[in-house]
């Protein structure tokens, strides 16, 4: 096998949450060794929450707590404890890269902050991630990514122009703000690389998600243009929409972005007489009567699989796609073409799926190799090969607490 | 070389062949101080006539999307149709460190000019295909606007009220996705190549890019054979059999618009603190009177039932109402309450999170006679000079003499000969 991109590059990653650990991730499926740092008395809210294998609660049993840390080490650590802080020491004096996710000020109030971590690695490069950033008003805050989604802009941007706006339950953001993260990083190892020097990055996620309405937040600078959610419409092209299919809660995104495309989907639509009406000749009479056209479309749609229509369409060189589901996603020719989908097999969980990066490098691929590491899952490697405690040195550290361990967890988040 | 060491990407070349679907990319490459070479067909690319418009003027050199997407570019254009335009584009190509493009999988090998081609002429080349679906595949050749991207990618059906249609956000996210993760994937080849001399082609999906930004969606349904669906304002929580998911609202109405807050109890980090702080907020001004005393940490999401939810929502709803977007995020600041407002873009510009971190950034564009205000980098850094944008996007072909004639030496006879058969 060829040396993989970051082999040699070691991660303190005490970094939680969504962003943090999806940006360490890149580094770990590229070879890099990552070891993720956490304490049963205090899990990730990831391992918290849904969904849990047989729907069953346990910080073992969360796909939500394993998806972001594949390739990853275990590790299990009271950070109160002065021998844990020894540890985490010992850990970011082993380490090229030091993560971190929390509410500004946590990992100096433990002695673990930049300006620590630089004290005991001088060309240490760290990065934190917070919804807001390190400085400024609203720094503390301490929401998750559907809050983050809010403040940057996109739940006002999503539903119907005369309802409420939606909720992204995707926590939007969260989604981008590692990208962002993964290139800063690069960039910073490179520099480093070059001139020996470490180097601190502060990220703010709310920023990272405004940046993708660029072009929206430029029309209210220039234009004074405050953009508003119009579901599924847009600015400038009809039909432009999602239309009601065969089966039950199906439905197909139909989009007609010129002429050719419009002759096309009228030549499948079979030459339907209101096709021929003057309310529908021209792009700007489509556009002004885009609300009746919604309504015949979808009564056409209305006898035809979401896939079938998909097929016809595209045939035709009208862009055209199924409104997919979860389910639809893992059978879907083109994701398996891709090998999107990765099946491991988790301890607790067992065999199941995590996604693949969406692009592929020629030379270099990346690895997917371990599932997600239940909660001090490596203690043994981590704390002997490579923080190098003795194993009576271990044995205190676990009696005393410091080794966090099942015992340790919360009573209210040990579900059934 | 001492300006080269100010940026990440300082000395580095990358010709950008993409359209509106990988142009992104190459903003982000050029933010981080390479030099990008933005390159269109004679006459301007077709994504300069997408609105909105500086000043609703539709005009390509007027584009704000291209505007967006242009930035720290340089521009030419070239006919790579043309045996002349070939050769030119391997002219620059030898002396580039990337080339990003978005056509269609297999249009620049049938011009020689596909990786496999570019790499002959230089081998450490990085090359990195930006496409909706990917270079291969049943739907490789798969046309996608931005509605059908997130539909066939998942995210659609994650969206929308709960007894109306899947919905996408209302701005094109789809190529910004594939855009950015074009980025990441470019910047691991680098890396390997700074360390080996080695490039590579990369091949992006803008469809598995979205797929990346779907949570945990995927996930439930391998785990749980649950397909999630968009509720509305609001969200489900699944529950062990017999029990039905229980919805949770979570926009809310505001005196003046809207705010998302969270108003639970139980295990969760951080619910039961903010929910005690909301209700204490409202009891003093004499809402939610029921709610002084309740039980906030005995809330188990696995056993409570509608009728609770809804109760406790009712009840701190006329306080919500009676308050501004803005007096309720003072209030969830000193009282670390889980509440943000819905932003809208003016929101968003006037946002002193923003403004305090100098979020925006100023770029002079000389022919409009204005500066104007574009989003900058989400991430701050040492060592390095700040981030600022270096040049706004290019006209139509404004870089053709300083590239073809200074650095390929194209005598200005040639340049027009070129230009009047339709090459540059």
């Amino acid at each position: 096998m060829t040396e993989q991109v970051f082999e040699g590059i070691k991660v303190a990653d005490f970094a939680w949450v969504g962003v943090g650990p999806q940006t360490s991730r890149e580094l770990a499926e590229h070879g890099a060794t990552v070891v993720r740092v956490e304490s049963h008395k205090r899990p990730d809210v990831l391992r918290t929450a849904a969904p849990f294998k047989d729907l069953t609660p346990g910080i073992d049993r969360s796909a939500f707590g394993t998806a972001y840390n594949t390739n990853k080490y275990g590790m299990s650590v009271d950070l109160t404890t002065a021998k844990g802080k020894e540890a985490a020491k010992r850990l970011i004096r082993w380490a090229d890269i030091v993560t971190e996710s929390f509410t500004p000020g946590s990992m100096a109030a433990l002695g673990l902050g930049y300006e620590d971590a630089r004290n005991i690695k001088p060309d240490i490069i760290y990065y934190s991630t917070c919804q807001m950033g390190q400085q400024g008003p609203l720094s503390k805050f301490g929401g998750y990514g559907e809050f983050g989604a809010a403040y940057a802009g996109f739940s006002h941007l999503l539903g119907s122009p005369d309802g409420k706006p939606l909720l992204l339950v995707n926590a939007h953001p969260d989604f981008i703000a590692p990208w962002y993260l993964v290139i800063t990083l690069i960039g910073a190892l490179l520099h480093r690389k070059r001139t020996g020097k470490g180097m601190y990055l502060d990220q703010a996620q709310v920023e990272a998600g405004v940046s993708f309405l660029g072009p929206s937040m430029l029309d209210y600078f220039v234009n004074g243009r405050v953009a508003c959610r119009m579901e599924n419409r847009d600015p400038y092209f009809a039909p432009h929409g999602i239309y009601p299919c065969l089966g039950q809660d199906r439905w197909v995104a139909i989009t007609v972005t010129d002429e050719r495309q419009w002759q096309a989907l009228c030549r499948v639509m079979g030459g339907a007489d209101w096709l021929e009406e003057p309310r529908f000749a021209t792009a700007v009479s489509r556009k002004q009567n885009e609300a009746q056209l919604d309504g015949l479309m979808g009564e056409w749609t209305r006898d035809f699989t979401c896939h079938q229509l998909m097929a016809m369409l595209q045939d035709v060189g009208v862009p055209c796609g199924a409104v997919q589901t979860s389910e639809d996603l893992f059978n879907d020719p083109q994701l398996k073409a891709r090998n999107h989908f990765r099946f491991l097999k988790h301890g607790v969980i067992g065999e199941h799926a995590y996604n693949a990066p969406a692009y592929h490098l020629s030379r270099t691929p990346n690895r997917i190799r371990k599932a997600g590491p239940c909660l001090g899952e490596d203690n043994e490697y981590v704390y002997k090969e490579i923080l190098g405690y003795s194993d009576d040195e271990i044995a205190d550290m676990l009696a005393e607490g410091v080794i966090t361990t099942d015992a340790d967890v919360p009573e209210v988040l040990r579900g059934n | 070389m001492a300006q080269e060491m100010n940026t990440f990407l300082g000395g580095c070349r990358v010709l950008d062949l993409t359209d509106e679907k990988g142009r992104f990319c190459g903003k982000l490459l050029g933010d981080l101080g390479a030099d990008v070479v933005q390159i269109e067909p004679p006459g301007g690319d077709p994504g300069r006539n997408r609105g909105p418009f500086y000043k609703d003027i539709p005009d390509p050199d007027k584009s704000l999307p291209w505007f967006f997407t242009g930035l720290n570019k340089r521009g030419i254009t070239l006919n790579l149709e043309t045996a002349d335009g070939r050769q030119i584009f391997r002219r620059l190509a030898a002396k580039a460190d990337f080339v990003i493009e978005s056509f269609a999988p297999g249009y620049l090998d049938g011009l020689g000019l596909g990786y496999d081609g570019l790499e002959k002429i230089k081998p450490c080349l990085i090359m990195t295909s930006i496409t909706p679906f990917g270079q291969k595949g049943p739907f490789a050749h798969y046309t996608a606007t931005d509605l059908v991207g997130v539909s066939l990618a998942g995210m659609a059906r994650l969206f929308g009220e709960m007894d109306g249609p899947p919905t996408r956000i209302s701005a094109p996210q789809f190529y910004y996705f594939g855009s950015i993760h074009g980025a990441v994937g470019s910047m691991v080849a680098h890396y390997h190549r700074e360390m080996t001399g080695g490039g590579q082609h990369v091949d992006v999906s803008c469809q598995q890019a979205v797929v990346l930004a779907l949570r945990i969606a995927a996930e439930t349904w391998d785990l749980l054979k649950v397909n999630p669906r968009g509720m509305g304002p609001g969200t489900s929580l699944s529950r062990p059999a017999p029990r039905t998911p229980v919805y949770v609202p979570i926009v809310r109405q505001c005196k003046d618009g809207h705010v998302v807050a969270m108003v639970f109890g139980g295990a969760q980090a951080g619910f039961v603190k903010s929910s005690r702080a909301l209700v204490a907020m409202a009891n003093r001004e004499g809402f939610a009177l029921g709610l002084k005393d309740f039980a906030w940490e005995k809330m188990d999401s696995s056993t409570v039932t509608q009728e609770q939810v809804d109760s406790l929502n009712g009840q701190i709803e006329p306080f919500l109402r009676s308050k501004t977007k803005a007096e309720l995020l003072e209030m969830a600041l000193q009282e670390e309450i889980l509440l943000v407002p819905v932003n809208t873009v003016k929101d968003i510009a006037e946002s002193p999170q923003l403004q305090a971190r100098q979020y925006w950034k100023e770029v002079e564009h000389p022919e409009l006679g204005e500066s104007l205000v574009y989003p900058g980098w989400p991430v701050r850094w040492t060592e390095l000079p700040a981030y600022r944008p270096q040049r706004r996007a290019p006209l139509i072909g404004e870089h053709n003499t300083e590239i073809y004639g200074k650095e390929l030496g194209i005598s200005a006879q040639d340049l027009v000969l070129l230009k009047a058969q339709g090459i540059i």
